[in-house]
């Protein structure tokens, strides 16, 4: 509120994770995280489990973010699976997924079936080019956000080595699998030496 | 002309593949994806592709319902669901696997520096992701002001975005970006 802090509200470490959900909480979770989720719901699903239910802490977000975002197939939709899993076992893993896919796939169905009738949506499309931008700003904010326990750590291995491949594909725009085998290594090694 | 069957299992087998590609998120498939439908099975024209990319976007979700949209276009109702279910369905049973392997092993040294390795690199990635998709969205000034007051509300004040996305949409609308 108005604490003379300059830590910024959302960003505060967080003491306690709330209990974890129980099968329609996580149903109606992830369905809203799935309808709210303009531009990705990376940026959705992070404020819903970490800043809004509090049933993760920070560094359990990225862990379990990291690890999906080396599994095939989409991230959040894995991420609903594992987490819905660990809190539900396979039924919960289920219910997480139903709730992020079902409700867009039944928009995008009728969405597709008027756009089959009405041919192109100008407006619609006008609309988009400023969402899209709002969008990206979101995620910037949401990254900023997920940077923090990192280099909040003492360890400058790990800070460097988000630098380092930020700087890589995101400016250099070097090839992706190239700049991977160079920095997942070093990485690994280093959690290695320090874990 | 296939029949509707052959159709569906192609829907099936294409989407189940590309499943296992699409590493760091379904759009890192979409190229494939366009190929396989425009070029190769001509499912599709060109310009319909983008369209259905377009409305994929425009529908709030993950990325991934983008093949919803396709496997309707290619095979109606049952082609949205066998797409979808193709695409998310080996990935899951593989992402609860791993979940759970990883999970038994919390503070297993080699899992504190699994997780300790990824995490910065992912953090770098989706940094980058954020960049790219910005460099994407911002050709204009007012598209840069969009991104920059966003990114900034949203990580200093604790407002639901949505508010902004709907500025934004206005903006958009009104033809000001």
């Amino acid at each position: 509120m108005n604490d003379s802090s300059p830590a910024p509200r959302a960003s505060e470490p967080f003491a306690a994770a709330a209990p974890p959900p129980n099968l329609s909480e996580l149903f109606v979770a992830y369905a809203l995280i799935s309808l709210y989720g303009f531009g990705g719901v990376l940026a959705w699903s992070r404020r819903m489990m970490v800043e809004e239910r509090r049933w993760l802490t920070p560094e359990q977000f990225n862990e379990a973010y990291a690890l999906c975002s080396f599994l095939p197939g989409p991230n959040i939709v894995d991420f609903s699976v594992i987490f819905g899993s660990r809190v539900r076992g396979p039924l919960g893993g289920l219910t997480a997924l139903v709730g992020l896919l079902g409700p867009p796939m039944v928009l995008i169905v009728i969405i597709g079936a008027l756009y089959a009738h009405y041919g192109d949506l100008p407006a619609l499309r006008r609309a988009l080019i400023g969402v899209t931008a709002a969008a990206a700003g979101l995620i910037m904010s949401t990254v900023a956000k997920m940077a923090l326990p990192l280099f909040r750590n003492r360890a400058v291995g790990g800070p460097v080595i988000a630098l380092v491949t930020f700087g890589a594909i995101g400016i250099a725009q070097w090839p992706l699998p190239i700049v991977l085998a160079v920095v997942l290594p070093i990485s690994l090694a280093l959690a290695w030496v320090q874990r | 002309m296939k029949e509707m069957g052959g159709t569906l299992g192609t829907l099936a087998w294409f989407f189940a593949l590309m499943s296992l590609f699409a590493i760091g998120g379904a759009n890192s498939a979409v190229p494939e994806i366009h190929r396989f439908a425009v070029d190769v099975q001509h499912w599709m024209t060109d310009p319909q592709f983008s369209d259905i990319f377009g409305l994929a976007q425009l529908t709030p979700g993950p990325n991934v319902i983008v093949v919803t949209l396709i496997g309707y276009h290619v095979a109606g109702l049952s082609g949205a669901l066998v797409a979808t279910l193709a695409m998310c369905g080996p990935t899951c049973l593989l992402a609860f696997y791993v979940g759970r392997t990883f999970d038994r092993f919390r503070g297993a040294s080699w899992r504190v520096a699994l997780a300790g390795g990824l995490v910065p690199v992912t953090l770098g990635l989706t940094a980058a992701s954020a960049v790219v998709v910005a460099r994407a969205a911002d050709d204009n000034r007012v598209a840069v002001g969009i991104t920059v007051v966003t990114a900034l509300i949203t990580y200093w004040i604790r407002v639901n975005p949505l508010w902004i996305f709907a500025v934004a949409a206005l903006l958009g609308l009104s033809g000001v970006v």
